[in-house]
């Protein structure tokens, strides 16, 4: 991954899922894997937020937290969709109150399968999502000359 | 008097890591009345009998929460079990005592670590997570997975666990009891978890049985019961007590989920004690029809499963009345009267589990 630009703060929430990728995203920051050493914290704070960590398959009464939440974090950002809930609906697909993935109702760069997520999996994904982020970041600065 | 106003709290919330709405009713900093409002985590679970078949469900009630995922696939399998009339193999109910009181120490472990977050206590916190990886190593080298572990089917257990991983077993117990030492040293003598744990959120006894509180909730209230006691399973033939602490606050909450590790410990030993060799699953034949109820014991407490089988593959009903469910109206009970600041320690206490709740 190279040198990392800059120490990204993460928010993680949870679109009605079944737990298992959340605890698994808690898991990342524990002695084991440990994400602080890159400098990556978690806040619970969407407008000091960089990434945003998102979790199950979006119902109707979280829809309107999850755009609410994404509209409060500062440009640039990056959507990390964790678990395959996330990604397509998964096992919950067929519910009737499901929407069936993050990307239905916001924008998501990064899709991390699994069921649930394993920590090394999420950690690969943050990774991913950190270039993204340099990009989008070069992209703004371009653009405002 | 002095002015009412109204503090909303969650769905998104640092100290949460599950989505729940309160609307806070204060008088200044004092808390008079709590409202909870869920259905964040709802997607309608229990519909899903109506496209999988009786066999496949397996997998969606594990998915029902991740983190009593095992005992979910258990009552279940149990409830489907006991309409049918099967008679599981003895290997496989000692299995799946063990593999349930694995995820229980799993459980307590997660839960000790989130309310020393929640008392900012943050190496604490860390210390319960560190050692909770070692029983995660274990449910992967065991079943394969880490959260999801996919072991109960309906007549019996996918996997068996062979004497080696037993061995194994046996010895990441010891070190995690060992390691453990430390931990309860401080949970229950430090001065600042103390300050923040003992005679806040007081539950009466009267109270507790009164407003259906059940689990470490109702034990951390002097009520001697545990659902294990009805010996389902394996657990006839081990020896359960139920462990009690007679305060009815958080300090004591956090007691009986401390011994209730021990407990979990002995009762793993006692099982690859007296584990018969044997076979792990029986045949499956015929689809199930009439119903029945299953009670058993959650991490977070009681858990009942009911299923109402017509004789076709798709069940009729299956129905899941959680802990956390039955434990909110405590919950808003010893809200009242507590400081603002108490609130999120007060809500870790009852350990809720928010996607058991809404399913």
């Amino acid at each position: 991954m190279g040198k990392v630009s800059k120490s990204p703060w993460l928010l993680h929430y949870d679109a009605s899922s079944c737990n298992g990728c959340d605890i698994e995203v808690l898991d990342c920051l524990t002695p084991k894997y440990d994400i602080e050493r890159f400098g990556i914290i978690n806040t619970g704070d969407p407008f000091q937020a960089d990434i945003l960590l998102i979790t199950g398959g979006v119902n109707s009464q979280t829809e309107s937290v999850v755009k609410q939440i994404y509209s409060q974090m500062p440009e640039p950002k990056v959507v990390v969709a964790v678990g395959i809930c996330a990604c397509t609906g998964g096992v919950f697909k067929e519910c009737y109150n499901i929407r069936g993935g993050i990307d239905t109702v916001i924008p998501v760069d990064v899709y991390v399968p699994g069921c649930a997520a394993r920590p090394e999996a999420i950690i690969d994904g943050v990774v991913k999502a950190l270039k993204i982020l340099d990009e989008k970041q070069a992209a703004r600065s371009k653009k405002e000359g | 008097m002095a002015k009412r106003s109204i503090v909303p709290f969650g769905p998104q919330h640092p100290v949460l890591p599950e989505p729940v709405h309160l609307d806070l009713v204060l008088e200044d900093e004092t808390v008079v009345g709590a409202v909870p409002s869920i259905g964040y985590v709802h997607r309608g679970l229990e519909s899903l009998v109506k496209k999988r078949d009786f066999k496949q469900y397996v997998y969606i009630a594990e998915r029902i929460c991740g983190i009593c995922s095992c005992g979910h696939g258990l009552g279940y399998c149990m409830a489907v079990e006991n309409v049918m009339g099967i008679e599981v193999p003895d290997r496989a109910r000692y299995l799946r005592v063990i593999w349930v009181e694995m995820s229980r120490i799993h459980s307590h472990l997660l839960w000790l670590g989130l309310l020393a977050d929640a008392l900012g206590f943050e190496s604490l916190f860390m210390e319960s997570w560190r050692i909770r990886e070692k029983i995660l190593d274990m449910f992967d080298e065991t079943t394969g997975g880490r959260i999801i572990h996919s072991v109960n089917k309906v007549g019996g257990v996918q996997k068996d666990m062979d004497s080696s991983m037993l061995r194994h077993l046996l010895e990441t117990i010891k070190d995690i009891e060992r390691e453990m030492k430390p931990l309860v040293d401080t949970f229950l003598q430090d001065y600042t978890v103390q300050s923040r744990l003992k005679g806040t959120g007081i539950l009466k006894k009267d109270d507790a049985i009164l407003l259906g509180a059940v689990g470490p909730m109702l034990r951390a209230s002097g009520v001697e019961y545990d659902t294990r006691l009805l010996g389902y399973g394996a657990y006839k033939d081990l020896s359960v007590e139920p462990i009690v602490s007679g305060d009815g606050d958080s300090y004591g909450r956090c007691e009986v989920r401390l011994k209730e590790l021990f407990q979990s410990f002995d009762l793993i030993r006692e099982a690859i004690g007296k584990i018969p060799e044997g076979d792990i699953q029986t045949p499956v034949k015929g689809n199930p029809s009439g119903e029945y109820f299953m009670r058993i014991e959650q991490p977070r407490g009681e858990a009942i499963y009911y299923v109402k089988g017509n004789g076709t593959k798709f069940l009729d009903r299956f129905r899941l009345r959680t802990p956390t469910t039955s434990n909110i109206p405590p919950l808003v009970e010893t809200l009242k009267g507590c400081q603002l600041a108490d609130v999120p320690v007060l809500i870790l206490t009852i350990d809720p589990c928010i996607s058991c709740t809404e399913r």
